[in-house]
């Protein structure tokens, strides 16, 4: 093990320049955010990442934000394991109906000031699983959503970049829903 | 022994049945089945439901040989296989849940996907409305002086999918472990039913994200059975390619976890590279880091180019220069070796009995892979190994994955050398006819079954698709009996079986 420590001390970090944030992005939250954020928060924000039905492509691409490459808590972005330690709740799949309580009392075990994001095509509206008897649709059918993350599923670069967008946002001054 | 084809007996059904046989059976033989499964002569491989009738598929590994039995139900029953035999019980509460029929006598009458929140009743067979307001579950007993119940879930703690989990515990250890499962059903095969060939390929892919590509192959390989449809041998190929870049992926990012809840993060961060770094190449060689959709009936979308095969040859080369440092580094911590060997240990005649497939059953004894037991173009003319260990524990299934990394890097560089040029897919005309096809292909996870009946416009009439943890979820809680608490999230990311690929 000690070798192997040793090594990575000599060679450079892999992790990659941060994207720049998405405009079209930063333009849904401006319509969403208000005022005042930061002095509650600062420049870092919780996130507890809930699976509302996905087919788990989503869960994957969200895991690789921890990797070397993206070292997403270099950015004040982490995920927690409670929804009461969080301030984003990242929200993936087509809401099924078996889910949405679940989803509905993991938002209210959130507190204020709170946001939602949507990630992935489905979230957005159902995806390919729109229509189901066994699906409700999109994120925004359950809880309010203050950002959509498109993609099936979103590659890491486009979900940092909406993350980005948040946390640019939210230090600016806006409020949740 | 009785041959299994000959034992089925029966008549024929009215359409083909391609590439293994369908019989259409009678009580009594359905019966006689339950007995040949329970003393261990098959393996159920899926049973599953129709309009009127039920599906049930067996396996024979030693001689190769796959066939499903057909029992019709008139009278909307049809005699309980898990009464006899248990690994068929959350199927069949499953088949009653969307299809209305009952297993008479069966050993568990509660329902399994079906939570009572659907505002439909059996949406698959006579459909009627409910409610919607859900309905309380009740939870097997555990009783006994000091006993406690820890719930968990649906949501989790990680970043994983939902389930819910009600532990039985005395102080640390745990006596019952008892799953709920269905939070994520998303009603995949009714979405199928009269959906053309290419909507019902984006649902298959999206059956299991983690085994999207194997998904894709078992739907394409069932159509194009159905259909006697011959695809050019690229296509095989690119397949094969893709699936074994699906397979390391997923092996090097779940090993790290393992690891990564035993709280020895440094394996995980360095996996989790060269997890990145393979996915990263599937996206410059073939267009998608998960290769969704990439895999279609008729053979492949795109095709493989020059630079898309010298970076996967460069991507082989980075792993086997790392990888071997990272299992000596397993191998050698003491305190992480001390939370995997002897934990969480699965019996060899268990995973005999639930047919329990890929690394769960391979590391407790169980040798089968369907590349090299039902081998599929090009797995028949590739050299390789499968892996097999006897322990049955956490440790055991790491090494599984361990050397089927290997195994996979080794098919790679034959694939690259060997592939032969040519056209990647052909157009699937439709048959006027019905026909119905069955595939068997090995994902990461284990064995995934496929079986659809087209209609004779060529659009899918009915598709069942069995994920290989329908078999291995049950083992989870037998598994965890006499464990600790803390070493259930080790447990349970060593089996790492699919929410939505059971719940479908």
């Amino acid at each position: 093990m000690r070798k192997l420590l040793f090594e990575n001390l000599f060679k450079s970090p892999l992790t990659e320049v941060r994207p720049a944030s998405d405009l079209s992005m930063l333009a849904e939250l401006a319509s969403s955010l208000g005022l005042v954020a930061r002095q509650k928060l600062g420049r870092s924000l919780s996130i507890r990442e809930i699976d509302a039905g996905s087919c788990n492509g989503c869960e994957l691409e969200i895991h690789a934000l921890g990797n070397a490459f993206y070292d997403i808590e270099r950015f004040g972005l982490r995920f927690v394991a409670s929804p009461r330690h969080a301030d984003v709740l990242l929200v993936t799949g087509p809401v099924t109906r078996n889910m949405r309580e679940a989803l509905e009392r993991t938002y209210n075990a959130t507190p204020a000031p709170k946001w939602v994001v949507a990630v992935g095509d489905c979230a957005s509206d159902g995806g390919c699983f729109a229509g189901s008897y066994a699906v409700v649709g999109g994120v925004s059918e359950v809880v309010p959503v203050d950002l959509h993350i498109g993609g099936c599923p979103p590659s890491p670069e486009v979900l940092l970049k909406g993350l980005i967008a948040l946390i640019e946002q939210t230090a600016n001054g806006g409020h949740s829903t | 022994m009785p041959d299994m084809i000959e034992a089925l007996g029966g008549a024929a059904p009215v359409c083909s049945h391609l590439p293994w046989p369908r019989r259409i059976v009678d009580a009594e033989t359905w019966s006689e089945l339950a007995g040949h499964l329970a003393e261990g002569r098959w393996t159920l491989a899926g049973l599953w439901g129709d309009i009127g009738a039920v599906h049930m598929a067996l396996l024979d590994a030693r001689q190769g040989e796959l066939a499903v039995a057909t029992l019709e139900c008139p009278a909307g029953q049809f005699p309980s296989i898990a009464r006899h035999h248990a690994p068929a019980q959350r199927l069949e509460r499953t088949v009653s849940d969307l299809f209305g029929l009952k297993a008479v006598d069966a050993p568990d009458d509660r329902n399994w996907l079906d939570h009572g929140r659907w505002l439909v009743r059996h949406p698959l067979g006579a459909c009627s409305t409910a409610a919607g307001d859900g309905e309380p579950y009740a939870f097997l007993a555990a009783e006994g002086e000091g006993l406690h119940q820890i719930a968990v879930g649906p949501v989790h703690a990680g970043i994983i999918e939902p389930g819910h989990f009600r532990f039985t515990a005395n102080g640390e250890t745990i006596v019952r472990l008892e799953e709920r499962l269905g939070y994520v059903h998303k009603g995949i095969e009714s979405l199928m039913a009269g959906a053309p060939l290419e909507r019902t390929a984006r649902l298959a892919a999206r059956t299991s994200g983690d085994s999207t590509v194997a998904y894709s192959i078992a739907y394409a390989r069932a159509v194009e059975a159905a259909l006697g449809l011959e695809i050019p041998a690229r296509a095989h190929w690119l397949r094969a390619l893709m699936a074994e870049l699906e397979r390391v992926a997923n092996h090097l990012g779940d090993i790290g976890a393992v690891c990564n809840d035993a709280a020895f993060a440094l394996m995980h961060a360095h996996t989790g590279v060269l997890r990145e770094r393979v996915l990263r190449q599937s996206n410059a060689s073939f267009g998608h880091r998960l290769m969704m959709d990439k895999v279609i009936p008729g053979g492949v979308a795109g095709d493989l180019d020059r630079p898309g095969i010298d970076g996967i040859r460069s991507l082989v080369a980075t792993i086997r220069e790392t990888f071997p440092r990272l299992i000596a580094l397993y191998d050698n911590t003491a305190s992480l070796q001390d939370r995997t060997v002897g934990t969480g240990t699965l019996t060899h005649a268990l995973a005999l009995q639930y047919g329990c497939g890929g690394y769960a059953g391979r590391a407790s004894g169980r040798s089968f892979d369907v590349r090299r037991d039902f081998a599929y173009p090009p797995y028949d003319t590739l050299q390789f190994d499968v892996p097999l260990f006897q322990e049955g524990d956490v440790n055991a299934r790491l090494w599984v994955r361990i050397r089927e990394v290997e195994q996979s890097l080794g098919l790679i560089d034959q694939i690259l050398d060997g592939i032969p040029s040519g056209e990647t897919s052909v157009a699937v005309a439709r048959a006027g006819e019905p026909r119905e096809g069955v595939a068997l292909v090995e994902g990461f996870r284990g064995d995934i079954l496929c079986w659809l009946r087209l209609d004779p416009a060529g659009d899918v009439e009915r598709c069942h698709l069995r994920d290989p943890s329908w078999f291995q979820w049950p083992l989870l809680e037998a598994t965890i009996e006499g464990n600790i608490v803390a070493d259930f999230p080790l447990c349970n990311k060593s089996f790492n079986c699919s929410y939505s690929g059971h719940d479908l």
